[in-house]
């Protein structure tokens, strides 16, 4: 079966753009897509896109063309941006289309996200008596995996220095200079043990991807990364999700795991053969966790691993290669296609600054409410 | 006089207070909290136990966005605990935490749920919701 190539990927700057709307910049982030592959959107054959709340992606087509294509929105919390791209992958696998362009975009108010307790299905005094905050499931997760594995405060704050130094070569990340590690340790906390430079804030931002069979990239004359794995899974029995009001005391896999194995098998490829990986970092705690989550070592080991260096930028297995949500900000829909992006730009030798040389395989994996993950392999 | 900030989420208050889950009448199972509505016809209203061991917790340090309603605004605002505790046998519950000192909590430690007025309403009424404490520390008035 045909392969499918990344023939070119795009971004809006994360951050804050004022005067800007979560549209305009999903438009702008396709726009850059079609020009770093040099195609005219009347080129695209198909469209999936979503945004969490800067309103519906085929808000675009007025902006770009009324070409009449499919346009699928997509909203899926935090792996809107991987479900986008899935379905442009399934889309092209199945051999109905060639080409096509995925997106996500957004543009959420400052401060922490407020949530809608009927929304996600939970009676009204779960959010009226405050325990209704992303915040507080990541503090609480990362407390007891602390508690477990032995991880340092410590640690926690060398992902956050980490993630500023590398976002400084980042010209699409939000937060640009460095922090050092007393600053971070010694901020206000949040929800303990994070302090504010340990979580990543809302943001505005977009991305873009134009995939295509590989057929139809040799047709084009274009060539990019391959798509070797990608998969989404939903939350099993047994995980401990955002929003959980009661666990089950057996403890089970989390939607991380069953993602990342998905992609793994897809693949064809493990962790081992990773060159680069974005993983979600929600928080600090997160790419801690989700580096064992995710296969990348057991738990525990992080706490050697973070100290030696491995995961900073010429360590054996850089992590968040763009400064990731720390750095980048939280635009939910643009996120998982912002980690696709930074993968493009190390396996096209483009990352300036933040190059892992010789990169071959690349990883990404976005994770968010109500429990879901999505797992997106590439390959040179 | 003080109000339950909902029903059929805890019977009782301070020391006397029972949370309550539905037991699953197809397959046994707890579920916290009860589900309500049609949904809740499957379930029997049961008690918990009112003692287990602190799973996890964390400190709210904002005044979190609407839906909360709890007392205080952005510049008098207390900072309370949200935590899990396991009751043994039967759920890790989530809730918020009374201390003497929240940062002196350690997971593993015995909890014990109680009541907690996190709002007064708009006649002045105290609003409660379910907690728990470290059982170390009793129960205090």
């Amino acid at each position: 079966m045909s392969d499918i190539v990344i023939v070119g990927a795009g971004i809006h700057p994360f951050g804050r753009t004022d005067g800007r709307t979560g549209l305009e910049q999903g438009v702008f982030a396709i726009r850059e897509a079609l020009a770093d592959a040099g195609l005219e959107w009347s080129d695209m054959e198909f469209a999936f896109g979503g945004s969490s709340a800067a309103g519906s992606a085929d808000a675009v087509l007025p902006r770009l063309g009324l070409t009449g294509i499919p346009f699928i929105n997509v909203n899926n919390g935090c792996a809107t941006g991987g479900s986008a791209l899935l379905s442009g992958y399934s889309a092209i696998k199945s051999g109905e289309f060639d080409i096509g362009v995925v997106v996500g975009f957004d543009k959420h108010p400052r401060g922490a996200f407020n949530a809608d307790p009927e929304a996600s299905g939970l009676p009204r005094w779960y959010g009226e008596t405050g325990m209704m905050l992303t915040t507080q499931f990541f503090a609480n997760k990362i407390t007891r995996y602390m508690a477990l594995h032995g991880i340092s405060q410590r640690t926690l704050g060398l992902v956050a220095e980490k993630a500023f130094d590398n976002a400084v070569h980042a010209p699409h990340a939000w937060r640009r200079s460095p922090v050092d590690l007393d600053t971070i340790l010694n901020a206000p906390m949040v929800s303990d043990p994070l302090t504010k430079f340990m979580f990543c804030s809302p943001a505005e931002g977009g991305a873009a991807l134009i995939i295509a069979s590989e057929r139809k990239a040799r047709e084009l004359g274009l060539t990019g990364p391959k798509v070797r794995g990608a998969a989404i899974r939903t939350r099993p029995v047994g995980s401990f999700e955002v929003f959980a009001p009661a666990l089950e005391i057996e403890r089970g896999k989390s939607a991380v795991e069953l993602a990342s194995a998905a992609a793994w098998e897809m693949a064809g490829v493990g962790p081992d053969d990773v060159d680069v990986a974005q993983l979600q970092d929600t928080e600090s705690g997160a790419e801690i966790m989700h580096m064992a989550e995710n296969g990348f070592c057991k738990d525990g080991e992080q706490e050697r691993l973070i100290a030696e260096g491995a995961t900073r930028l010429g360590g054996r297995m850089p992590v968040n290669t763009d400064g990731g949500c720390l750095a980048c900000g939280e635009p939910i829909g643009a996120s998982g296609l912002r980690q696709v992006y930074e993968n493009v730009q190390q396996l096209r030798d483009r990352a300036n600054g933040r190059q892992v040389e010789g990169a071959r395989i690349a990883y990404s994996q976005v994770y968010g409410a109500p429990g879901l993950s999505g797992c997106v392999v590439l390959e040179r | 006089m003080a109000l339950a900030v909902a029903e059929n989420l805890f019977r009782g208050s301070g020391a006397d207070t029972r949370l309550l889950a539905g037991r699953s009448r197809r397959n046994g199972k707890l579920v916290f909290p009860c589900p309500g509505g049609s949904e809740g016809e499957d379930f029997d209203v049961v008690e918990l136990a009112p003692e287990g061991t602190l799973w996890s917790y964390t400190i709210q340090r904002f005044k979190p966005k609407p839906p909360f309603n709890g007392d205080g605004d952005e510049v008098n605002f207390k900072p309370y605990g949200v935590g899990y505790v396991e009751l043994p046998g039967q759920l890790i519950v989530e809730g918020r935490i009374v201390a003497n000192d929240l940062s002196a909590l350690r997971i593993g430690q015995p909890m014990r749920v109680t009541t907690e007025a996190y709002r007064t309403n708009e006649t002045g009424e105290a609003v409660l919701t379910y907690a728990f404490r470290p059982a170390s520390e009793g129960e205090q008035a």
